[in-house]
């Protein structure tokens, strides 16, 4: 695996990656449908949609619906990807894509966008920190919470084509850059970014390369901790965190997310039933979201490299 | 309405749009064409209909007002600044860190907001609840419902539209802001709506469609006694009317454009609200 984390933000944006690489997909397969409700240009596919009508189909403002009628098309033997914003992607539009799409095997991906507080200044509405606990109570689903492009791009059309529902929360803008190009990532394969004996973090999407930072600022202090990219949220990776577990003693896990029904709960559920240690947790405080910059909600919500640093430091000492 | 009246409500109207653009222009960006597509809407509720305390905010006999297309807030901000709700200074706190003014409607953070609102369809469940509430508790007043023409392709709007005749909630006035377009563009394009007039009718209220920036006609419609129905008022607007210039954007859901772009529409405005100074001085 190449790693080029500098603490800099990846040069693409998602909004990049889904405005060319769903225009190119639909392209190449004439199976696969594309949906969206209303937010087209939020993600850079509006023009094609414009000159594909019948490809890349915009549902209005009609979450519910459009997660019907992609069930409904899946079965007439399509794949479709469907996008909105991260909360309408969940909430929204939760019934119809677990009885529709979900209970009724009829297979769909569904693009939250702008997860947690990368929400920013659309504010608490619009601020899903539930979308991962939601899905996960989702028999058979995948959650993919990339941590930047390059990630991205050796995961999506895999993704796609898996079965069950799949549901993939991303930036609009960028997260920290942490890939070099060209590196292939599996589904349910948890990645190892850095490895030190003291504890492990593990972090999913906007967190990972918080996570990065947070493990430079450790061996400033002298503490050497793992870190791992855990970009499959479901089906978690639990062999890779039981090994980590017993290799390091000690687990922290940060996400851009409730710390109810996430990252912190998949992996404590794991840990208490392969190998129990003491696991602290970096996420949001069971709060609502609220509006502003990205940077003042990471503060906010407990979401930086400082609070990962700290919230190490104290779960070591519980080891 | 005699036409000193009229003028009053024009001038109140061009003095929510300047405080509104101010408002975005001191954050640089935000949701501009739906919140310029009801200024003349909130001129006339806050000028002329509804029955409210400044002082007394949560007053349980007001009249409530629900912006179901909650990304229109700041239009509503600058309208209870205007009236006094809260300092015209704080419009200047518009999605701020800690603000009181979110993007969106929150009836717990901003004084003088009745419902919260940003997940498109949901004013309208709520809103229904608030007046079938009002009506149980025996009391005068009424709710107002605005809702956006792209908004309305949620199912939820017109399970509560059905909900509105059926319990034939007379108190609860719907508006519907027919600006012709949402956030990707022409709603005609995304999902044509018809003929709403006949879809309202249809779905039994005393339907009206009156031009969107012309507050006698506004003002007749939210009087209107209604007669064993419900109303309903279609706005026929302009996304972004009132600024020329915003009209004219294709794309005017939210612009993000630099301080003279913004002080050039406030210009404009201004220019507007010269010209009714000057008619209302010749008369
Ligand atoms: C349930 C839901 N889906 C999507 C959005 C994102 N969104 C915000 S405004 C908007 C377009 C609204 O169009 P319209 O109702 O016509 O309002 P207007 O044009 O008057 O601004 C969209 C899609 C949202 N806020 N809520």
């Amino acid at each position: 695996m190449k790693l080029n984390y500098t603490g800099s933000p990846d040069p693409r944006t998602f909004k990049d990656f889904f405005g060319t690489e769903i225009p190119r997909m639909l392209d190449a397969d004439p199976n696969l449908i594309y949906l969206d409700a209303d937010l087209m240009s939020c993600i850079g596919t509006a023009k094609y949609g414009k000159a594909h009508p019948d490809r890349a189909i915009n549902c209005g403002i009609a979450e519910g619906n459009m997660a019907g009628i992609a069930a409904g098309l899946a079965a007439a033997g399509f794949t479709p990807i469907c996008h909105t914003f991260g909360p309408f992607a969940s909430r929204r539009c939760f019934d119809q894509v677990f009885m529709s799409a979900g209970y009724a095997h009829n297979d769909i991906t569904m693009i939250g966008t702008d997860p947690g507080v990368t929400a920013a200044m659309n504010g608490g509405t619009h601020m899903p920190f539930e979308d991962v606990a939601m899905y996960r109570a989702l028999p058979g689903a995948t959650i993919v919470d990339p941590a930047d492009t390059a990630q991205l791009y050796s995961i999506f059309a895999d993704l796609v084509k898996r079965p069950g529902v799949k549901y993939l929360r991303a930036n609009r803008k960028s997260n920290d850059r942490v890939y070099e190009d060209g590196n292939t990532f599996e589904i349910g394969k948890g990645v190892v970014l850095r490895e030190g004996p003291d504890a492990t973090i593990i972090a999913a999407g906007y967190m990972v390369g918080k996570a990065m930072k947070a493990a430079e600022l450790l061996a400033e202090k002298g503490i050497q901790v793992s870190v791992i990219d855990m970009f499959t949220i479901k089906p978690l990776d639990a062999e890779l965190v039981a090994a980590y577990a017993k290799k390091t003693g000690a687990v922290v896990t940060a996400e851009n997310h409730n710390r109810i029904g996430g990252l912190y709960s998949a992996v404590a559920e794991c840990l208490a039933a392969t190998c129990p240690v003491p696991a602290g947790c970096v996420a949001v405080e069971d709060e609502f979201g609220e509006v502003g910059p990205v940077d003042y909600l990471a503060e906010r919500f407990g979401l930086t490299p400082e609070h990962i640093v700290a919230e190490v430091e104290k779960t070591i000492a519980r080891k | 309405m005699n036409t000193s009246e009229k003028r009053e409500l024009r001038r109140f109207a061009a003095e929510i749009r300047i405080a509104l653009l101010e408002e975005l222009k001191a954050r640089g960006f935000g949701h501009v064409g739906g919140s310029l597509s009801i200024c003349d809407l909130l001129a006339v509720l806050y000028g002329k209909v509804m029955n409210y305390r400044v002082e007394d905010p949560k007053w349980a006999d007001r009249d409530k007002l629900v912006c179901s297309k909650g990304h229109a807030g700041p239009a509503i901000y600058a309208t209870l600044a205007l009236k006094g709700f809260f300092p015209m200074e704080q419009l200047k706190t518009l999605n701020r860190p800690g603000t009181n003014l979110p993007s969106h409607c929150d009836k717990n953070k901003t004084v003088g907001i009745d419902c919260t609102t940003g997940s498109l369809g949901q004013g309208t469940s709520q809103a229904v609840g608030m007046a079938l509430g009002d009506k149980l508790k025996g009391r005068q007043n009424r709710v107002f419902l605005i809702v956006g023409d792209g908004e309305i392709d949620e199912g939820q709007c017109w399970e509560a539209a059905m909900f509105t005749a059926a319990k034939n909630l007379t108190n609860l006035v719907w508006i519907i802001d027919d600006n012709k377009k949402q956030l990707d563009g022409p709603t005609a394009d995304i999902l044509p709506t018809f003929d709403l007039r006949a879809k309202m009718e249809a779905f039994g209220f005393d339907a009206v469609r009156v031009k969107g920036n012309d507050v006698e006609a506004l003002y007749e419609a939210l009087e209107k006694k209604p007669e064993g129905k419900p109303v309903a008022i279609i706005m026929d607007n302009v996304k972004g009317s009132g600024v020329k210039a915003v009209e004219e954007t294709a794309s005017n859901h939210s612009m993000n454009v630099a301080p003279e772009v913004w002080d050039s529409y406030i210009a404009a405005v201004k220019a507007d609200l010269e010209a009714l100074e000057k008619e209302v001085a010749e008369a």
